[in-house]
């Protein structure tokens, strides 16, 4: 790699990895480089994240306010939600994107790799500003990461900080959408029509779509916020002529949207990993991808469900109800499939496999709350109560999370050129499956019992689920530790990984070496 | 390894044991987790509907954790089974997509039905006018002249401070209870009309499977007709701000008689609910 960088100096893709540290992180364009900066960004938010959900969990481990104020609790929520979605999963799978499309499409980097360096680099500045919003006069936004107003415009001086964040982050999303799109569109290797694409490559293709459709929205939601706040406008306010049900439908608009952005690169990681294991095809590589585009398309016209109790028409409410409920079809086409992958496989359970068998299982179980919900007459009750906590945690933590945890382990020997802790990373699974159980499944009681959502103390009636989500969330976070462990450790070294690492596996990206070199395909390989 | 291996089951009984005991209180509570039938025929709908999903979700579960329960006992490499190669079925992948189509198409007529029922507010019997406060609530019975604040109770609130020394179990159903609850008739069609003087709440209770956001400058509407006289709670339950968990719900449902005379017992001339009663003139009329 070197000696080329001697010869060809003023030719960029003939160089390694800057050795000057500093250089090489800031500045590096490739897609190696930002995917593994994405990845580790994403893993220390995290645990940021984690660590103000477990603060929430300490104060409701029992009735009565024993740790802190309720301002600061809302602040926790608040955050906790706009870290984990923004910073957790959000460039968690930008992150994978950028390790994997190239290699799996047969490219030697990404389309537009300096579009790529600054969308990550705006991201820990997004992020500074976020968090130092805790240190400011009347603290952080405590109004819901919905940011519904008018109460999110009580904000004190965090507000402005919020909002630009928030710009801050749909602009990195909107870049990475464009990059993908960019690369899936014009990199593949000579002979990969569109239909014989990877699935990973195709629910991000639908997801950068997605991106692009809604970011804007959310842009010009939080604009007006802005606006109304400073600039005398009134599109949130009665008093001035403007609805404050007006935001939701437009939050809503990008909100839904964006649920699908967090889970279907998850649904793609899971057709790569299920077929692996199970040594056997995926069922139906195309009814995957059209699932995946009906939802796609159905996430737009769906976003009232969010919003059953504000007073919609009646016409409203049966519209988004019945399309909410469709929803469950092509979402039950992919969960058959899987199925049916496994069905008559020659199944092992490597920890792969393992995240993303518990993806499947616990991801239905989220789908099936969602199918609930869906139904608005019994909405009523389980609006803004812990049922819904219940639901959107199982799709996003044992589904999205759980999806990018597997996705990790999958690939980090072709990563890395070593096999991780195989012992270890079964133990992080049990452990982790066993906390994420115990904290989530007693919501769905204590939401039905009657518990609302958002509240820093309850009733003494709720006590008991309240304690085993606390138990359940200190050893699922704390289990944490152990993957950053392995990683650290597989990172540094370990058993050398072959080229295919999986006796499953196929595609591009396990016929190159592991690690793979610096460029991945300098040589377009020809897809049969 | 091995202390690790240790460490991992010193824990597993640290959490069983908990488990155990968090669950053997539980028990002895007479523990509530599942959604209340109500007292209203609304609510009683209400229930059924969510059963009946529950047990199409439980239905459709049992079938697909079944299959692939099997299929990993089954099919594992280690017990030597071998990868058969199909994929790609039109008929398999045409009835599993219409068979779901075709339940969920099922579940929404009688969901469409409930929701048409709860939409109807008409020929209601009486109307009560609801306002959602920072954090109180304010009930005004248009007909009636009777309007009244609605807070936190004194001794929930003292026990709900950081810190507070009070045994919570002496406290009357802490956070559940207010200063002066809502007081309605039972049998009787009562239409709320809900909003709200500063940010967005929503008024619930459970019992009664009414859920309704309280949006400044606009006002919506629901109702309900109670069955049995009692004391039904709530909570807010929209995020509206730092005190978003005490602003609690109490419906009082009296007998027509009962109620007739707390309605006569408000009535009665006093100085403050006047000056109330104005307030609330001048705050209709602006």
């Amino acid at each position: 790699m070197t000696d080329h960088a001697l010869v060809h100096d003023d030719h960029d893709h003939a160089h390694g990895p800057d050795p000057r540290f500093f250089r090489r992180w800031l500045t590096t364009t490739n897609h190696k480089d930002l995917g593994s900066l994405y990845l580790w960004l994403s893993l220390v938010m995290f645990l940021v994240g984690g660590v103000m959900a477990l603060v929430i969990r300490a104060e409701l481990f029992q009735p009565g306010m024993q740790l802190v104020r309720p301002e600061f609790f809302n602040q926790m929520t608040t955050m906790h939600a706009l870290v984990m979605i923004f910073g957790g999963v959000m460039p968690a799978f930008v992150g994978l994107s950028n390790w994997l499309l190239p290699v799996m499409i047969g490219a030697p980097d990404m389309a537009l790799p300096r579009i790529n360096n600054w969308g990550f680099w705006i991201l820990p500045f997004a992020f500074a500003l976020l968090i130092a919003t805790l240190f400011m006069p009347g603290g952080a936004p405590a109004g819901g990461w919905t940011m519904y107003p008018p109460l999110v415009l009580q904000t004190g001086p965090a507000f402005p900080f919020l909002i630009f964040a928030v710009h801050l982050l749909g602009i990195s999303s909107i870049m990475g959408a464009i990059n993908v799109i960019a690369t899936i569109l014009n990199l593949r290797a000579p002979g990969m029509t569109l239909m014989k694409m990877p699935l990973f490559a195709w629910s991000w293709l639908i997801t950068a779509f997605l991106i692009i459709a809604v970011m804007p929205v959310l842009a010009g939601a939080v604009t007006m916020l802005l606006t109304d706040r400073y600039f005398g406008t009134s599109f949130f306010n009665a008093a001035g002529g403007g609805d404050p049900v007006l935001f939701q439908h437009v939050f809503w608009f990008f909100g839904h949207p964006e649920v699908y952005i967090l889970i279907l690169p998850a649904f793609g990681i899971v057709s790569h990993i299920i077929p692996t294991f199970s040594r056997k095809p995926l069922f139906g590589h195309a009814s995957m991808v059209y699932a995946m585009a009906a939802i796609a398309f159905l996430s737009f016209i769906v976003w009232a469900h969010h919003m059953f109790t504000v007073g919609l028409p009646l016409a409203g409410m049966l519209f988004f109800m019945f399309a909410t409920m469709i929803i469950a079809v092509p979402t039950g086409v992919k969960v058959f499939n899987w199925t049916a992958t496994m069905w008559r496989g020659s199944l092992s359970f490597e920890t792969p496999m393992l995240f993303a068998l518990g993806f499947v299982f616990m991801f239905t179980i989220g789908g099936f709350s969602g199918l609930m919900l869906a139904m608005a007459p019994v909405d009523f009750q389980y609006h803004d109560t812990y049922f819904v906590v219940a639901h959107f945690h199982y799709v996003l933590v044992p589904g999205a999370v759980y999806s990018i945890m597997a996705a990790v382990y999958f690939w980090l020997p072709k990563w890395t050129g070593h096999m991780y802790d195989e012992r270890l990373g079964k133990l992080h699974f049990w452990l982790s499956t066993i906390g994420v159980n115990l904290t989530f499944f007693p919501m769905h009681f204590s939401g039905l019992a009657g518990m609302p959502r958002r509240i820093p103390d309850y009733a003494l009636q709720f006590t008991t689920f309240n304690q085993m989500s606390t138990v359940g969330a200190f050893l699922f976070g704390f289990s944490q530790l152990l993957f950053v462990y392995i990683v650290i450790k597989c990172v540094r070294g370990g058993e050398k990984a072959t080229a295919q690492v999986w006796e499953g596996a196929e595609g591009l990206e396990w016929t190159l070496p592991s690690p793979p070199p610096y460029h991945s395909f300098t040589v377009p390989p020809l897809v049969r | 390894m091995t202390d690790k291996r240790v460490c991992g089951k010193g824990l597993w009984t640290t959490l069983a044991a908990l488990v155990i005991s968090i669950g053997s209180t539980g028990a002895q509570a007479g523990l509530r987790y599942n959604m209340t039938e109500g007292v209203t025929e609304v609510s009683r709908g209400v229930h059924d509907l969510h059963m009946a999903m529950f047990w199409v979700c439980v239905g459709i579960g049992l079938l697909v954790f079944g299959a692939i329960v099997y299929s990993m006992v089954r099919f594992r490499k280690s017990v030597g089974a071998r990868a058969a190669n199909f994929h790609e079925n039109t008929t398999v992948e045409l009835v599993w997509t219409i068979i779901p189509f075709a339940i969920l198409v099922i579940m929404t007529i009688p969901a469409a039905g409930m929701l048409i029922k709860m939409d109807d507010t008409s020929q209601a019997d009486l109307t009560i006018k609801i306002t959602g406060y920072q954090w109180k609530w304010h009930y005004d019975y248009l007909d009636e002249n009777i309007s009244f604040y609605s807070a936190l109770a004194q001794d929930s609130n003292a026990a709900r401070q950081l810190g507070a020394q009070i045994d919570l179990k002496s406290v009357d159903h802490y956070l559940l209870n207010v200063d002066h609850p809502v007081v309605v008739p039972i049998g009787q069609k009562i239409r709320f009309l809900i909003t709200s003087n500063d940010v967005i709440h929503a008024w619930w209770v459970p019992d009664l499977a009414v859920k309704k956001d309280a949006v400044p400058g606009f006002i919506n509407e629901f109702w309900t007709r109670i069955d049995v006289p009692g004391v039904y709670r709530g909570q807010c339950a929209e995020l509206c701000g730092r005190d978003h968990g005490f602003m609690p719900v109490v419906v009082e449902a009296k007998t027509p008689e009962d109620y007739a005379a707390w309605l006569e017992a408000q009535r009665t001339p006093k100085v403050e609910s006047a000056a109330v009663v104005a307030d609330t003139a001048l705050v209709a009329a602006r």
